[in-house]
């Protein structure tokens, strides 16, 4: 056998997205962004960023406005906590329509 | 730390070195702890990680979440594992990487003690992170040396912990390491600045202990993550600081607070039903702990 | 170059010779001079190697796995307890599928407390998925060292190289060093197919499924069990590595041959006393004794023991009418674990010679040449009455 056909199975991961699956299936509560409250979005110019540092799943943008990549996120809901501007609401994820999921 | 320029929200870096979509439990400390200190770290690092929730989060083979090359490795080992990675790295003429070893407190200052202590004599050239989220959360929320007196834990069930939190960062302060370093999962952008130093300390031992709360093992809603990982600094439990060979200073919150009211510990043990069961007499003796460990503080 | 030295020094100087890049070491007598050693060959820049003096076994083979995984040539060595001490990352390693070759000076295990030989510690570690090798000399020591680097970098998997403590690793003996450019040509550098590497990330030893699962790419990646399989089917492979290797260091160095049994007098014998280690060159000496009495008796000493080289040595005991195997290890509860192997290889055999097992100089009693004498004596005269119970020899209570 040539040392290649050796150790041919080992466990030994690739980095890629979600192997924890969509873990946006596991949100109860569903984050929504008021543009008109968040101080980025509403200044139009970079600042805050509390909802992108703050969290733990790196699903929010540091982006005019920021966005929020609901595939993942799972809805803890810190976002919403640390705003400072009252700008993010945990929506019940049962008032969206299947589309809108 | 006051002297170095202090990195912002605008001014930190948005590249995600780890990927969404991973296991941590919704709402996880360990999630900001790490997606940040990885931010400082950068791409050029090789991480060693015993079992933790940090395994967990990283993924189940064939997939990973980070994107780093890491080395999973026994329990009881992480110290020395990264002790081998550098050996290997000078050997190899690959000695410009970061090495990282990533473990929780159970990994660091129980199972793991001996490695990290031998590990910190020889003043191996590695930086270690632990994420204390103050139980062995991955196996179900069992009592770790830096559990905190009086916690429900699963292995503490009826009574809570009997003992008090082992301090972890003083014991590995005493081995006169380069760079001794606590952080708080509420406070990314001071942890930021932390493991940024620790990495541009090459040569010697690194150590930075970050508090990370849990919040299926600490019993609070997710949200709270960041919210009570605040109070606990800024009630005086658990403190930020450097000690930069031997120089101890507090910084960010902590050092803000010197001199100044502090918020009473009982606000902070109200907000998690692992101290459902702590005596008032308790309480008031940890908040006499916490005075008497401020009094010692000066601006 | 022809030198007098001792055992451990013989291991010190193949590890040297084969430019090993990592080594981590935590000392036990009887492996002690080895690490010291090598830590002169480092401080004497005579080895261009990161010597990591560790604080406990289990971190030298921590340190040893970490940096196999990252590319460099690893070696550790220890002895009994220590050896023990390693016992989980023993099974990581083999796992991992990391080259490393260890040296294990063979001692006793407690309790009680005992420093003395006997093989207790690697026998009863011959399930990790370890390749192990026993060395009966110290040309063999030096040899099986260099031979262990390459075997274990051809098949991916880790190499104990396992020397009788006291007996050979404190005793000096003449053996024969090569040249440096001779053991470069015969060992190439190290270059592992995957290593830790942040241009191309990869997280190792992952948690991993019962189950198959998908990866990135669409493919089917193993499951645990098909990962642990493979380790055993290449072990198996392995066999076939170690004659061809065993065959390419006789063409470069002159020296070699029988890659799995050392056979002495044993064409024409009756019955053949079997066992690892230098305790096959003392029962040469009996055996000789014996023949000048008329009895046709012969001595083989295994070299390889996991992969247990079932083929052959149901090849060298199947024409034989007794095979008396001697063991200084014991699977409590139960036999002599070498003796169970040997009976279990010669199962498939069309003709099979009785099999018994005698137990000599656990922690270190005395092996008396007149008592493997009696041993062989009495085994042969009792044939029949001597059933699958361990016999012990040179008990005296």
């Amino acid at each position: 056998m040539s040392k290649e056909e050796f150790c041919s199975m080992i466990s030994v991961s690739e980095p890629g997205p979600g192997d924890g699956g969509n873990t946006g299936s596991w949100r109860v509560v569903r984050p929504v962004i008021d543009l008109e409250k968040c101080i980025p979005a509403k200044t139009g110019k970079p600042s805050c960023f509390n909802c992108w540092l703050y969290c733990p799943d790196a699903v929010v943008t540091k982006t005019l406005p920021p966005t929020i990549d609901y595939t993942y996120c799972k809805g803890c809901g810190i976002c919403a906590e640390e705003c400072p501007a009252g700008a993010i609401t945990m929506v019940d994820e049962a008032s969206f329509t299947k589309e809108e999921k | 730390m006051d002297n170095d320029k202090k990195t912002t929200v605008l001014t930190l870096t948005d590249e995600e070195i780890v990927n969404p979509g991973n296991r941590a439990c919704s709402g996880c400390g360990l999630g900001i702890v790490y997606r940040t200190a990885l931010k400082a770290l950068g791409k050029d690092t090789v991480l060693a990680v015993p079992p933790s929730c940090l395994t967990v989060l990283q993924g189940l083979y064939p997939v990973a979440s980070t994107k780093l090359p890491c080395v999973n490795v026994t329990f009881a080992s992480t110290a020395a594992a990264a002790t081998g990675v550098r050996a290997a790295l000078r050997a190899t003429g690959r000695d410009h990487l970061n090495v990282v070893a990533f473990a929780g407190d159970g990994g660091t200052g129980d199972i793991g003690i001996q490695a990290l202590s031998g590990a910190c004599e020889r003043g191996e050239d590695i930086i270690y992170i632990c994420y204390d989220n103050e139980a062995y959360m991955n196996t179900g929320v069992q009592r770790s040396g830096t559990t905190p007196k009086g916690v429900m834990t699963t292995t503490t069930p009826i009574k809570g912990k009997l003992q008090h939190k082992k301090d972890v960062p003083s014991i590995i302060a005493a081995h006169g390491i380069d760079y001794v370093a606590t952080a708080s999962a509420a406070y990314p952008l001071d942890l930021y600045d932390k493991v940024k130093k620790a990495a541009s300390m090459k040569g010697g031992t690194r150590y930075i202990h970050v508090h990370t709360p849990c919040p299926s093992g600490w019993g609070f809603a997710p949200q709270y993550t960041v919210h009570i990982g605040k109070l606990g600094v800024t009630t005086g439990l658990f403190d930020l600081y450097e000690i930069v060979k031997g120089e101890f200073s507090l910084t960010g919150e902590s050092a803000k607070r010197v001199g100044k009211e502090r918020t009473p510990v009982e606000e902070y043990f109200k907000t998690q039903r692992r101290f459902r069961s702590l005596s008032q007499e308790l309480t008031d003796e940890m908040q006499g702990m916490i005075d008497a460990k401020w009094a010692n503080y000066t601006a | 170059m022809h030198v007098i030295e001792s055992g451990n020094v013989a291991a010190a100087t193949g590890v040297k010779l084969a430019r090993v890049q990592v080594i981590a070491a935590y000392p036990i007598t009887p492996q002690t001079p080895l690490t010291e050693k090598l830590s002169e060959f480092v401080e004497s820049d005579e080895l261009s190697a990161e010597y990591i003096p560790v604080e406990s076994e289990h971190s030298a083979m921590a340190v040893c796995i970490a940096s196999s995984t990252t590319g460099a040539r690893s070696f550790t060595a220890t002895s009994a307890n220590g050896l023990l001490y390693m016992n989980e990352q023993l099974h990581w390693a083999a796992g991992a599928r990391l080259p490393i070759v260890m040296c294990v000076a063979n001692r006793g295990v407690g309790a009680p407390w005992t420093v003395w030989n006997d093989h207790q510690d690697t026998v009863s570690q011959r399930d990790l998925g370890w390749i192990q090798l026993y060395c009966s000399d110290h040309q063999q020591i030096h040899d099986t060292v260099l031979k262990a680097f390459k075997l274990a970098e051809t098949v991916s998997i880790p190499v104990m190289v396992c020397y009788d403590g006291y007996l050979l690793s404190h005793t000096y003996m003449p053996f024969d060093v090569p040249e440096q450019a001779q053991v470069d040509a015969f060992l190439p550098p190290f270059k592992p197919t995957h290593f830790l590497n942040p241009e191309e990330p990869r997280n190792f030893n992952t948690v991993t499924l019962p189950d198959v699962r998908p990866d990135l790419h669409g493919n089917t990646a193993p499951g645990y069990m098909e990962i642990r399989k493979t380790l055993h089917s290449d072990l198996r492979a392995a066999l076939t590595e170690i004659e061809k290797i065993d065959g390419e260091f006789g063409e470069a160095f002159g020296r070699g041959g029988d890659p799995f049994v050392e056979p002495y007098r044993c064409e024409d014998a009756d019955y053949v006393a079997f066992c690892m280690g230098s305790l096959s060159y003392q029962l040469r000496d009996v055996v000789d004794a014996m023949r000048e009495e008329g009895t046709k008796i012969g001595v083989i000493g295994l070299k390889v023991y996991r992969p247990f080289p079932d083929a052959a040595v149901r090849d060298a005991l199947t024409a034989h009418k007794g095979v008396i195997v001697f063991e200084k290890a014991l699977s409590y509860g139960n036999q002599g674990a070498l003796y169970a192997d040997v009976k279990s290889a010669l199962y498939s055999a069309e003709t099979r010679p009785f099999v018994h097992n005698y137990i000599v100089g656990l922690g270190g009693r005395e092996i008396k040449t007149h008592h493997l004498y009696d041993a062989l004596t009495e085994s042969i005269k009792n044939e029949a009455a001597i059933g699958d119970e361990p016999q012990w020899v040179g008990l005296k209570l």
